[in-house]
């Protein structure tokens, strides 16, 4: 079994593995498009879990929800199962195989054999399209590596049931129907205005009201956890904004080639204008990871470091308002 | 853990000069630090624009910031092991929590993949429970840390 599939590399998985297996059946969205349409620019801000001894942090929505967005808004019928029993789970991926069907699945990244040691986390929302099976292994297309690689039986079985916080319990998911036509148009106005709603909803752990709790936490905490976990808690925010998959800045890069080639598509000048205004958002996230990171170099101490980042988070929070304000208005 | 690298030492005084390489992301200004990634030969694409204000991906191979966030958390880790591996050796703590810390794994997750409650893992990381324990239920650990059984009842070394 080897199915003719063509691995492109993306900067975030999910979105990587959506515009993969679409363009496997001759839709042709780029990573940018399918993250813009699936809404998935977001800032998300949860105390009380705690990931890796740090509160959990997201720059993104919940895993899987991208490509369910995508789906919905151009009419493609995705199907998605899960598996209480691993070898149920793995009949249906040969099945699927045998029948020339490309599959994606969700795994946990701990086991993954060929990621770095460092990136070995207990992070199970990873996603991958599996192609092929060669030999008793399976054909990789993982869409973060640069090229593609292969995992035994044994090990995709490992990573498909993964333990811990989002168990994959074995999800996959495979294109059952693509729309004869469907309105781009409609399916990229629809993504902003949900991001433009989610980034200024009215509850205080989602979006800009997210971002200025976190700075306000910044300035307490030094005092009330002191500077080690103070510091750890940062190098998380840290990690969740540039690690692998976000293509630099917290999405922001992203999303603003999203906006520039949905202005360009629909001829929106004004859209073409706001990707400029993300840009300079995008950077100035680096600036504050930057920022953060000099707090590790020089062994900074005392509490000014701390408030200097907590104005920045909370100038950049009063930004993206008003972006996000502005954005509205012109879909 | 290497400590963190000192190859940016010069900056560290003066900032400003390194902060104008880094924050634009124009088409040759994304960050190209040697990170873990470039060991394995990955590179991971970032989003930058060119000449013309276009929007491309780059290949990055790693940032140094990055870098220190990620190593500090690794430090966390080790730090964590070294004192549990202590603890053991003191006889405070059964092999099994330093194993569990080995895996980077913390009690709730150790306990979803032996299928054992967590209070009871917890119990077991009493050395004097862990030695009453049988063969069947050292297995479960075992298997999940991916060693023997001798080698979990060994003790640490």
């Amino acid at each position: 079994m080897d199915i003719n599939f063509e691995h492109q590399q993306s900067a975030h998985c999910e979105n990587g593995v959506a515009s993969n297996l679409l363009r496997h059946r001759g839709m042709i969205l780029s990573e940018p498009m399918v993250f813009g349409i699936g809404s998935g620019l977001f800032f998300v801000y949860l105390p009380f879990i705690k990931v890796n001894f740090a509160p959990g942090f997201s720059y993104r929505p919940m895993p899987g929800k991208i490509f369910r967005k995508l789906a919905k808004r151009l009419g493609i019928g995705v199907k998605h199962q899960r598996f209480s029993s691993p070898e149920k789970a793995k009949a249906v991926l040969d099945e699927k195989l045998e029948q020339g069907i490309p599959v994606g699945l969700q795994v946990g990244v701990y086991h993954l054999t060929y990621f770095p040691d460092e990136y070995r986390f207990h992070f199970n929302a990873h996603n991958l399209v599996v192609y092929g099976k060669e030999a008793g292994e399976y054909l990789v297309s993982d869409p973060v590596m640069d090229y593609t690689t292969r995992l035994t039986e044994e090990e995709l079985q490992r990573v498909r049931f993964a333990k811990g916080a989002l168990p994959p319990k074995g999800h996959l998911y495979y294109l059952e129907r693509l729309p004869t036509d469907y309105d781009l148009e409609r399916a990229i106005k629809k993504g902003i205005r949900q991001t433009c709603n989610d980034m200024l909803a009215p509850v205080p752990i989602v979006g800009v009201r997210a971002m200025k709790w976190v700075a306000a936490n910044i300035r307490k905490w030094p005092k009330t956890i002191g500077i080690k976990k103070t510091n750890h808690y940062l190098g998380q925010l840290v990690r969740m904004q540039e690690e692998i998959g976000t293509g630099g800045g917290g999405f922001r890069f992203i999303y603003a080639a999203f906006l520039q080639e949905a202005g360009t598509l629909l001829t929106n000048p004004a859209l073409i204008q706001r990707s400029e205004e993300m840009t300079a958002i995008g950077d100035a996230w680096r600036d504050f990871a930057l920022d953060i990171s000099r707090i590790y170099k020089n062994r900074k101490s005392g509490s000014d470091v701390y408030e200097k980042l907590s104005d920045k988070l909370l100038s950049l929070a009063q930004r993206e308002k008003e972006f996000f304000m502005r954005l509205k208005k012109d879909v | 853990m290497s400590a963190p690298d000192t190859k940016g030492d010069e900056n560290a005084g003066s900032m400003r000069p390194l902060r104008i390489n880094y924050i634009r992301v124009k088409k040759n200004e994304v960050p190209q630090d040697e990170g873990s990634l470039a060991k394995k030969n990955v590179h991971e694409l970032c989003y930058a624009v060119d000449e013309n204000g276009r929007y491309t991906t780059v290949p990055s191979r790693g940032w140094e910031v990055k870098t220190l966030a990620l190593n500090e958390s690794l430090e966390l880790i080790e730090e964590r092991i070294a004192a549990t591996k202590s603890a053991v050796i003191a006889g405070e703590l059964s092999p099994i929590a330093y194993f569990m810390e080995l895996n980077r794994m913390d009690i709730p997750l150790l306990a979803s993949y032996v299928g054992i409650h967590r209070w009871f893992v917890k119990r077991h990381f009493h050395p004097k429970r862990f030695q009453k324990l049988n063969k069947k239920t050292l297995r479960k650990y075992a298997d999940v840390f991916g060693i023997t059984v001798e080698k979990l009842t060994s003790g640490v070394c």
